[in-house]
């Protein structure tokens, strides 16, 4: 029997055998992020006459269990512009710790900056400024061979004060279009969002109350379809006059009459 | 044989309380020649007079773009000058790189403020012997910057820094009120005045020694801005300012 300390707690070896240290990984080459593991699905987001609206659901997956039910993935910045992430949630916290930063500096910056008149535009950085900001970082860190496993969405408004929609990927890939899903939504709820804005100027004919809309189909079509998805969801709505986030939003009339007609895959014979 | 026992390092304080390795950069800064600097609440200016240190050659730079946006003039030893404005395009061009935006003028100034600091402060290093006037425009106007050997920085409405530059601040605190309205020529001819008053008696300004950098930002009835860039006039470029400019009240 081994007394010592070290050996206090450990399966003893006359019953189970030597520990396996493989497992631990002494040697060998330091392995970054190989695969996400709590992850989010689809951030969906349309631009509209005088604003953009983004959605995502609050699930927090592990793997295919719904794993947190209650993990809003929508952030603010500086009142004014809303990132949204898809993918990995521990590197979404990571992300969300570095822009409060961000945020912060940039804030301590605009008191520096203040003028008494405040009608005069301020240097705040804006969701074109913050979108090219993230891209940067998601570049450096898969050029480091170890990516942010994330793909987010940036809305606000760009320098000129026109509606800003814009995507970067866990490889620093940046895009933008006037309408914008990721993961499971880029499959099911782009085509929805396109009916609506193919182009810029479809997007500049849209009403707040009908992108709101459309955006809220989109998330009940990705409720019915995507199996990593939840019906509780946040949507925030940004205008000049600054963003409105709600995060406890529940999709309303549901209706899986369609399901029963579905045939073809599973189990099912016919 | 020494001025004093306290002025061997930037690190040591004299019992009263300086530090005599500043002052001497200060100093430096008095030794260069004149550059004015003004803002209106459009545009920003800076002026400078240039030395040719001898018949035969050329006249030394005094104005320098750093970015798009951002000018600065320098009083005191050049080559200190070429580090912190070479520092300056570096940090501009990064910041426009990362974010997609202009570097905000205060921020840039910061910057070498914090940088120059630092001499100040460790032993074996020496404060820039250099002064400079930072102009530029960012998304709250045009902003004039004065930035001393010291690390000190501070917004000025005008200023003026090397040798005899008292003269041109003289000028300048006469008319200051008038400033802010100025126009674009106005604000050019006022700092060109300001220039020629700390001039030697007999010497007077011409295309050759005169150097004229400007930027501004016009914002249109609708709300569209438009910034005219960094650009520094020399030679034949400033002669109209020098000809009709200099007899008439701004």
């Amino acid at each position: 029997m081994n007394h010592l300390p070290q050996a206090w707690g450990r399966p003893r070896d006359d019953v189970y055998g030597a520990y396996d240290a493989s497992y631990l990984q002494t040697s060998g080459p330091k392995q970054a992020t190989q695969q996400p593991i709590v992850t989010g699905t689809s951030v969906i987001a349309m631009k509209f006459n005088e604003g953009v609206v983004i959605a995502a659901d609050n699930l927090a997956s592990y793997g295919a269990l719904a794993r947190f039910t209650d993990v809003k993935r929508l952030r603010v910045f500086l009142d004014s512009s809303v990132v949204g992430f898809s993918g990995d949630v521990s590197d979404m916290q990571y992300l969300d710790r570095h822009l409060n930063e961000l945020a912060i500096d940039e804030a301590y910056d605009l008191e520096t900056a203040a003028t008494k008149d405040t009608s005069k535009p301020s240097g705040k950085l804006n969701a074109a400024n913050l979108h090219k900001y993230l891209q940067k970082v998601l570049y450096k860190r898969r050029s480091d061979f170890d990516p942010l496993w994330n793909q987010i969405l940036v809305a606000g408004f760009d320098a000129a004060s026109k509606p800003f929609l814009a995507s970067v990927d866990l490889r620093g890939t940046a895009f933008t279009s006037p309408s914008l899903a990721t993961g499971f939504g880029a499959a099911l709820a782009q085509p929805i969002m396109r009916n609506y804005a193919a182009t810029e100027e479809d997007a500049a004919r849209l009403t707040r109350e009908e992108a709101v809309n459309v955006v809220k189909d989109c998330m009940k079509v990705l409720f019915y379809r995507d199996a990593r998805s939840l019906d509780k969801y946040s949507i925030a709505v940004v205008t000049k006059d600054g963003v409105e986030l709600k995060e406890n939003e529940q999709l309303e009339r549901q209706s899986w009459a369609f399901a029963e007609r579905i045939k073809g895959y599973g189990t099912q014979t016919v | 044989m020494f001025r004093n026992n306290y002025d061997n390092d930037s690190v040591t304080f004299s019992p009263q309380g300086r530090i005599f390795q500043v002052e001497y950069a200060a100093e430096a800064v008095k030794q260069g020649s004149v550059v004015v600097g003004i803002v209106s609440d459009t545009h920003a200016v800076l002026v400078g007079l240039k030395r040719n240190a001898e018949e035969l050659s050329s006249y030394q730079k005094k104005i320098f773009r750093i970015d798009e946006h951002v000018g600065i003039a320098i009083a005191g030893l050049t080559s200190d000058a070429r580090v912190l404005s070479q520092f300056m395009k570096t940090q501009c061009l990064a910041h426009r790189l990362h974010f997609g935006r202009d570097m905000a003028v205060f921020d840039i100034v910061n910057r070498i403020g914090s940088k120059a600091q630092i001499n100040t402060q460790h032993y074996g290093k020496r404060p820039y012997g250099v002064g400079l006037l930072v102009a530029g425009v960012d998304a709250t106007g045009p902003h004039l910057f004065e930035f001393q050997p010291s690390g000190m920085t501070e917004e000025m409405t005008a200023f003026s820094i090397g040798a005899r530059s008292q003269m041109a601040r003289t000028y300048l605190e006469k008319n200051v009120e008038a400033f802010a309205k100025c126009s674009r020529e106005e604000l050019i001819r006022h700092a060109l005045k300001a220039l020629k008053e700390s001039l030697v008696q007999d010497r007077e300004l011409t295309v050759e020694n005169t150097s004229v950098g400007i930027t501004g930002v016009v914002t249109a009835e609708d709300g569209t801005r438009t910034v005219e860039p960094f650009k520094v006039y020399d030679g034949q470029e400033v002669a109209a300012w020098l000809e009709d400019g200099m007899d008439v009240d701004p």
